[in-house]
């Protein structure tokens, strides 16, 4: 059982599934546009303002959206208990993890991708920095997110008011990589200092997490 | 579990009483800030107790992840429940202390705030303890502990980043450096009376914890001799 | 085919003492067992029996309580996944693809990359394998067949079966029955967990009776030839 050929092959999988369901994406995609319409009724910046706030915005909107993600991440694979199915194969479980954390991360960055223009358009961001900066801070906090989401997925899919759940154990973890996430991007936007601080601490903090996820990931999915 | 309780919170109590005498009384007045600078004796010892239970936490997850004993869960769940408790209690003396030597309630200063986000992530663990169905929580409290104490540098060094990088408004405290010899004999027997609260907390928490787990099992062996005829 | 050859087999699930809590109910309290290789056994009890359980228990989705398990000679259950197949009360197939979809992909955990293991799966079961309707549109009766297949995909030796026929027509089922004992005709080893004993009559070798959490009788099956025999094991 080769890791990434059931890795790819699960992958394939959902993402089949996804397009025909779009269950995940629609959703997402209308979460994350309402987030972004009331934001800018709640905060009417002016272009220099905006700046210097769009960073969180931006970020507080996708981790919004992104849980709405995470939390259906394991919905397709409790229906019919199919997970059973999984559990008694002897498939190495990190590829099922690797491959949801996968799906997870396409899906975001494509939301990601469709959603920054929305608010281009209605904070009139124009970035001062290299824009080539903001794409490396995303790819990395969405790693961020996503690889701790999709863990704590598997977690609170064993909780009672598992969609609640979701959130309270993720956000706390997830404060470095925000923290991260917003202040490199105001940094870049504004041009006003430099964001390889954070983006070598988003690369740590990919790292290391993932290194948790993966060591652990089997022990949460055999809790039974 | 009756005879240490027995001796040890008389010890306990008196020693607390008799610190906390030579904290409010017999500790000499700190010259700047004066009364309020006593509270310092308490929100250090706070802290501390916290950081270490939240360290036998992590360790007695990873004990409890290896060797899968009920003790060591219950030794993590009673070290997580105590470390909350005197890590609120950090986060209250601190601001009464800021309010009228700062100036200020609160401040995004680095120890400060990843204080903030330790109790954060310490209560969500013991959400997450609540809601986990049945007889999977001990693992799934185990791994998220995990999580959060490996969690714990990575906040603390972007925050301090975060707060050197720009200005912070705190006027500052510049205690520490040459702490008056009478204030810190003080401070060591406060310290150490501290920390036998803490210990007596955890130890009854701990064992309370144990006797909910027998009687537990007790229950299920009685369902399972009392069905079997 | 085998069997006869050597009398005594080694068993393929050994159960010593399993006991299985939930909170402070006791599903299992206390089975120990042996089961030989090569016999249809179905296990009936009435709900809450425990039956479920022991098998999940048995499949290595749930830890016991207590006790151990012994599964085709080995104690980690993990390590034989690849030998025994898993068919749960819930059809355990993704609804969004086409059966050919759903076998492929669960041949693939398998370590099988062709699309031949699914075909014949397919065949064995009586599905057409060129169908293309999605697995959320099949019948229940197409869904439990399909599950079948999805359990004998790898060719394990070993199967356990919880309710395989709950919701399925007689049609169905009584395809379904006969498919398993061809299936033991050569040689696997079946376990079914159901309330329909008469369905299996024609095909079963031992009825295990649990209830309460135990298992209270075995009653091997005289049939046929066998019972002419007057062994305990029927020739095949």
């Amino acid at each position: 059982m080769s890791m990434l050929e059931v890795t790819r092959a699960t992958l394939v999988k959902d993402l089949r599934m996804e397009w025909r369901s779009r269950d995940a994406i629609n959703s997402m995609l209308f979460f994350a546009l309402l987030v972004v319409v009331i934001f800018s009724f709640a905060f009417n910046p002016t272009a220099e303002e905006s700046r210097l706030i769009a960073g969180g915005l931006i970020w507080v909107a996708f981790l919004f959206a992104a849980v709405v993600a995470l939390n259906q991440t394991w919905a397709r694979e409790l229906r019919n208990q199919v997970l059973d199915a999984w559990r008694v194969s002897p498939a190495p479980a990190n590829a099922l993890f690797l491959a949801k954390t996968l799906g997870n991360f396409l899906f975001v960055v494509a939301l990601e991708v469709l959603m920054t223009p929305l608010f281009v358009v209605f904070y009139e961001l124009r970035s001062v920095g290299p824009v080539w900066q903001l794409a490396v801070v995303a790819l990395l906090g969405t790693w961020a997110l996503v690889v701790n989401g999709t863990f704590f997925a598997a977690l609170s899919i064993r909780t009672r008011s598992r969609e609640i759940m979701l959130p309270l154990i993720l956000f706390p973890i997830s404060i470095p990589a925000l923290l991260g996430m917003v202040d490199a991007t105001t940094s870049i936007l504004t041009g006003e200092a430099s964001p390889d601080f954070w983006i070598r601490m988003l690369a740590v903090y990919d790292i290391v997490f993932t290194a948790v996820c993966l060591l652990l990931f089997e022990t949460v999915l055999n809790a039974e | 579990m009756r005879k240490l309780a027995l001796i040890s919170i008389p010890v306990t109590v008196v020693l607390l009483g008799v610190t906390s005498y030579l904290a409010l009384e017999v500790a000499p007045t700190e010259q700047t800030m004066g009364d309020v600078q006593r509270i310092f004796y308490y929100h250090v010892p706070s802290g501390w107790v916290a950081f270490l239970c939240f360290f036998i936490n992590f360790v007695a997850s990873v004990v409890y992840l290896w060797k899968r004993s009920a003790a060591s869960d219950a030794m993590a769940a009673a070290a997580a429940e105590v470390g909350v408790v005197f890590c609120t209690v950090l986060l209250i003396t601190g601001p009464l202390w800021a309010r009228p030597v700062w100036g200020i309630w609160w401040t995004w200063d680095a120890r400060l705030t990843t204080t903030l986000v330790l109790w954060l992530i310490y209560v969500s663990y013991l959400v997450l303890r609540r809601f986990a169905a049945g007889g999977q929580t001990q693992v799934l409290a185990a791994a998220f502990a995990i999580f959060g104490f490996v969690d714990v540098p990575i906040v603390y060094m972007s925050i301090r980043w975060f707060r050197t990088q720009h200005p912070s408004p705190v006027i500052g405290g510049g205690q520490g450096s040459g702490l008056d010899p009478a204030m810190a004999r003080v401070f060591l027997a406060n310290l150490a009376a501290f920390t036998l609260l803490g210990i007596l907390f955890l130890v009854l928490r701990y064992k309370l914890q144990v006797k909910e787990q027998a009687l537990e099992l007790a229950h299920a062996e009685a369902a399972l001799k009392g069905g079997s005829q | 085919m085998q069997g006869i050859s050597d009398p005594h087999p080694p068993p393929v699930i050994v159960l010593d003492n399993l006991v299985k809590f939930f909170g402070r109910f006791a599903a299992l309290r206390g089975i120990s067992a042996s089961f030989a290789p090569g016999r249809l056994y179905v296990v009936l009890g009435d709900n809450g029996a425990g039956k479920s359980t022991l098998l999940r228990i048995v499949a290595g989705l749930t830890e016991p309580s207590q006790g151990s398990l012994t599964l085709l000679g080995a104690r980690r259950v993990r390590d034989v996944a690849h030998r025994f197949g898993y068919m749960g009360h819930a059809p355990l197939l993704y609804d969004e693809l086409s059966g050919r979809e759903n076998l492929r992909y669960f041949a693939g955990l398998y370590g099988i990359h062709n699309d031949e293991a699914g075909r014949e799966a397919m065949g064995m079961v009586g599905l057409d394998p060129d169908l293309s309707r999605r697995v959320g549109q099949y019948s229940q009766g197409m869904r439990q067949r399909l599950s079948l297949a999805r359990a004998v995909l790898h060719h394990p030796e070993l199967m356990l079966l919880d309710e395989p026929f709950s919701n399925v027509d007689v049609h169905s089922a009584r395809a379904m029955a006969a498919v398993l004992g061809q299936l033991r005709d050569q040689g696997k080893t079946i376990f079914v967990v159901t309330h329909q004993a008469a369905l299996m009559e024609a095909v079963a070798d031992e009825w295990v009776h649990m209830a309460a959490g135990q298992i209270v009788n075995r009653e091997p099956v005289l049939r046929g030839a066998a019972a002419a025999d007057s062994g305990l094991r029927s020739a095949r």
